[in-house]
């Protein structure tokens, strides 16, 4: 694993040069990934490979949520399946049920934006209540939108759903070959990434964290913690909903399975697994699960693989509440740990200062 | 309607007219009237030509109330644990199909159908013991760890499940003096010929009904009348003050939880009889119990019997009426509750 950039090191000056700026992790994490394609199979470029990153991306959505913001969301899967069933009836589809034809960019930005709005709206309804709701009020959201998905024939085509979706061709590159997609993936959840960890530097992302640490704090202060939240699902819904693109285009088709209990748990336990606390978390814990999706057939048996995920899911929960990055914390050598400490009494003596001031 | 009592003490009301809780008082009397006259009288044409038929409506009726009964079953437990201590169960559906996978090996077993309700119950309680002691205790007071580790060991259960039982339906059946249908003293329809025709309804969900209805009284009596219920709702208000004068609080969670794990799996070896035991009733029955816990209130087992109660009648009559957006009308009442009160029909505030 590479070394992961934490806010002192960033945020020291502005002085240094751009590569400490950058961190070297991410240097050399970007390289990797971007000579990826030289080294892998088509098999390990899109099974593993794009779907990581897809994944990673819907966890990413989810750990926005849930580590700067606190509210833990079991409802970001059925954020990209409503990105990926805009896909199916305005694209093109095999089912014969709707399939509308129109060219990627539009359904494209259309599927995100009904995504985002959808994520508003769960949103606006998860965050009447606090804390431990929030996971039951989106888990019957999530569990609401299936059984409804399933049933309905008018809209979702029913239990069967779409099928034949198609990514598009441009630029004379099909989208769903190999590298196209490996690329296209990267470069999704690159930005992605990049605008969640510079998100929650911006003045928006301090206040959500702010809002998450003490709501009746900042509700005094004058802040509406209302809108800031809802304004955060907005977000996650962007991102997820460009996730949920990729996915129905990886896959090629959407169907209620797509967003079921269990993808939408398995989003949780991707985000569990590679920890809540950087944005770096949701991409480690999809490689995780999706090289445990593949192998496990070796280990257990294919069909006993919700076993093996769940007992792993609960040995982090037992163990190391932060996922793999709080283990990482807790491993790394010792000179980044005395800069982490040095990091927090700096930060503690500050909070002292400020409050006696 | 006259009102002279509320007049006399409050000389304001009499501009008013009536207070707001006799007019709420007669719209409950209205309604009340209304519906038993839908369910005597003969229905004219109109009435049928909205509501497709009074045997249809009858029925929707009667299904959701026994529905409602077996929703109350299994979101007892669930709103028990939650009041008190603060721990959202989300295996509690894993709960409720292993209780009835249990049930029905142990009714396959013995012969006898009261001996799988037993042990459905036994069994679950011993569960759930297992489950506080060995798990939640050592958790306790982190809601968002225990919360994950109830999915978790969900995840695990419902594959553990599916390997050892496999992917096919069980029927859990009902001995000889349950099964069988009655005929309740209800006129649906008059022939031709003059014969009335009375609605026949299966006994078996009457008995689910009733069932529901004594544990719930017996559960109503036992948080209210007994020293154990003063003690669980003495821990729902305040638990460290339960702890500080005297009380093995560790003593109390492990009962109730036990009682709540327990109450699932009755509701499953139930629910198994009624309808099917297959993979999936456990996500089916988590989701009610949300949703009925949602809009009656956390920890409140009035709250769950009025919950269940508007979310079974309205499962049924979206189910006869508008098949396909059946679930749209429980999810629209849930949305309406946590608008206009967000901490649910008889929660506490939040």
């Amino acid at each position: 694993m590479t070394d992961l950039t934490l806010t002192p090191a960033a945020s020291r000056t502005a002085s240094q040069g751009w590569i400490e700026k950058v961190g070297i992790g991410h240097i050399l994490l970007a390289f990797f990934l971007l000579i990826y394609p030289v080294m892998a199979s088509d098999f390990f470029l899109t099974q593993i490979g794009g779907y990581s990153l897809v994944l990673g991306m819907i966890a990413l959505s989810l750990m926005l949520l849930a580590g700067y913001g606190g509210m833990v969301s079991l409802a970001q899967i059925t954020v990209a399946g409503a990105a990926g069933y805009v896909v199916a009836i305005f694209g093109e589809n095999n089912s014969g049920v709707y399939g509308f034809g129109w060219p990627w960019w539009i359904y494209g930005p259309l599927a995100i934006m009904i995504a985002s709005l959808m994520s508003a709206l769960i949103g606006w309804i998860a965050v009447r209540t606090e804390g431990i709701y929030t996971i039951m009020i989106t888990l019957a959201v999530a569990t609401a939108c299936f059984y409804f998905a399933q049933q309905n024939y008018a809209l979702f085509n029913g239990f069967p759903g779409y099928n034949g979706l198609r990514a598009p061709d441009v630029f004379g590159l099909y989208w769903r070959d190999p590298v196209p997609f490996y690329y296209l993936c990267l470069a999704n959840a690159v930005v992605a990434y990049i605008a969640v960890l510079y998100g929650a530097r911006s003045t928006f992302g301090l206040t959500l964290q702010a809002i998450r640490d003490n709501p009746r704090r900042m509700r005094a202060i004058g802040f509406n913690v209302t809108a800031h939240k809802v304004f955060a699902w907005w977000l996650a819904g962007l991102i997820a909903g460009a996730a949920g693109i990729l996915l129905v285009w990886f896959n090629g088709r959407i169907s209620p399975g797509t967003i079921a209990v269990g993808p939408s748990i398995n989003i949780l336990v991707i985000a569990i697994i590679g920890g809540l606390r950087h944005p770096i978390g949701p991409f480690i814990g999809a490689v995780i699960v999706t090289l445990m999706q593949t192998f496990a057939i070796d280990i257990i048996g294919a069909e006993r693989f919700n076993t093996l995920i769940g007992l792993v899911f609960l040995l982090i929960v037992f163990v190391s509440p932060d996922g793999i990055l709080g283990l990482w914390e807790r491993l790394k050598p010792q000179a980044g740990r005395d800069d982490w400490r040095s990091f927090k009494k700096a930060a503690n003596k500050a909070e002292k200062k400020g409050r006696n001031a | 309607m006259t009102d002279t009592s509320g007049n006399r003490s409050n000389p304001l009301a009499q501009s008013q007219g009536m207070t707001r809780r006799q007019a709420l008082g007669v719209v409950v009397l209205v309604v009340a009237a209304v519906f038993v006259w839908m369910v005597f009288a003969q229905w004219p044409d109109w009435l049928k030509a909205v509501l497709i038929s009074k045997k249809a409506f009858l029925s929707a009726i009667l299904n959701g109330l026994t529905l409602a009964g077996l929703y109350f079953l299994v979101a007892s437990g669930f709103t028990l644990v939650f009041g008190l201590m603060r721990n959202v169960n989300l295996a509690h559906g894993s709960l409720y199909l292993l209780g009835a996978y249990i049930g029905y090996e142990f009714a396959e077993w013995t012969g006898y159908w009261l001996i799988g309700v037993a042990a459905g119950f036994l069994v679950l309680a011993v569960v759930g013991l297992v489950m506080q002691i060995t798990v939640f205790r050592r958790l306790e007071g982190q809601d968002l760890r225990q919360t994950l580790v109830t999915i978790g060991i969900s995840v695990v259960a419902a594959d553990l499940m599916l390997a050892y039982w496999g992917g096919t339906t069980y029927q859990i059946l009902t001995p000889r003096w349950l099964s069988g249908a009655i005929k309740l003293p209800v006129v649906t329809a008059v022939r031709s010929n003059g014969t009335e025709v009375f609605l026949v309804y299966p006994f078996y969900r009457l008995i689910v009904l009733f069932s529901a209805i004594v544990i719930g009284i017996g559960l109503w009596l036992l948080i209210n009348r007994t020293r154990i219920g003063s003690m669980i709702r003495a821990g729902v208000d305040d638990r460290d003050m339960l702890a500080a004068s005297g009380v093995n609080v560790h003593f109390v969670f492990a009962i109730v939880f036990a009682l709540g794990a327990g109450l699932a799996g009755l509701a499953g070896v139930v629910g198994g009889s009624a309808l099917s035991v297959a993979p999936g009733e456990d996500i089916r029955y988590l989701l009610a119990s949300l949703v009925v816990v949602i809009v009656g209130g956390m920890g409140s087992i009035v709250g769950a019997a009025i919950g269940a109660l508007i979310i079974g009648l309205a499962e049924q009559i979206g189910l006869v009426y508008f098949p396909t957006y059946g679930v749209v009308l429980t999810f629209v009442i849930m949305v309406i509750t946590l608008a206009i009160r967000p901490q649910g029909i008889m929660g506490r505030s939040l």
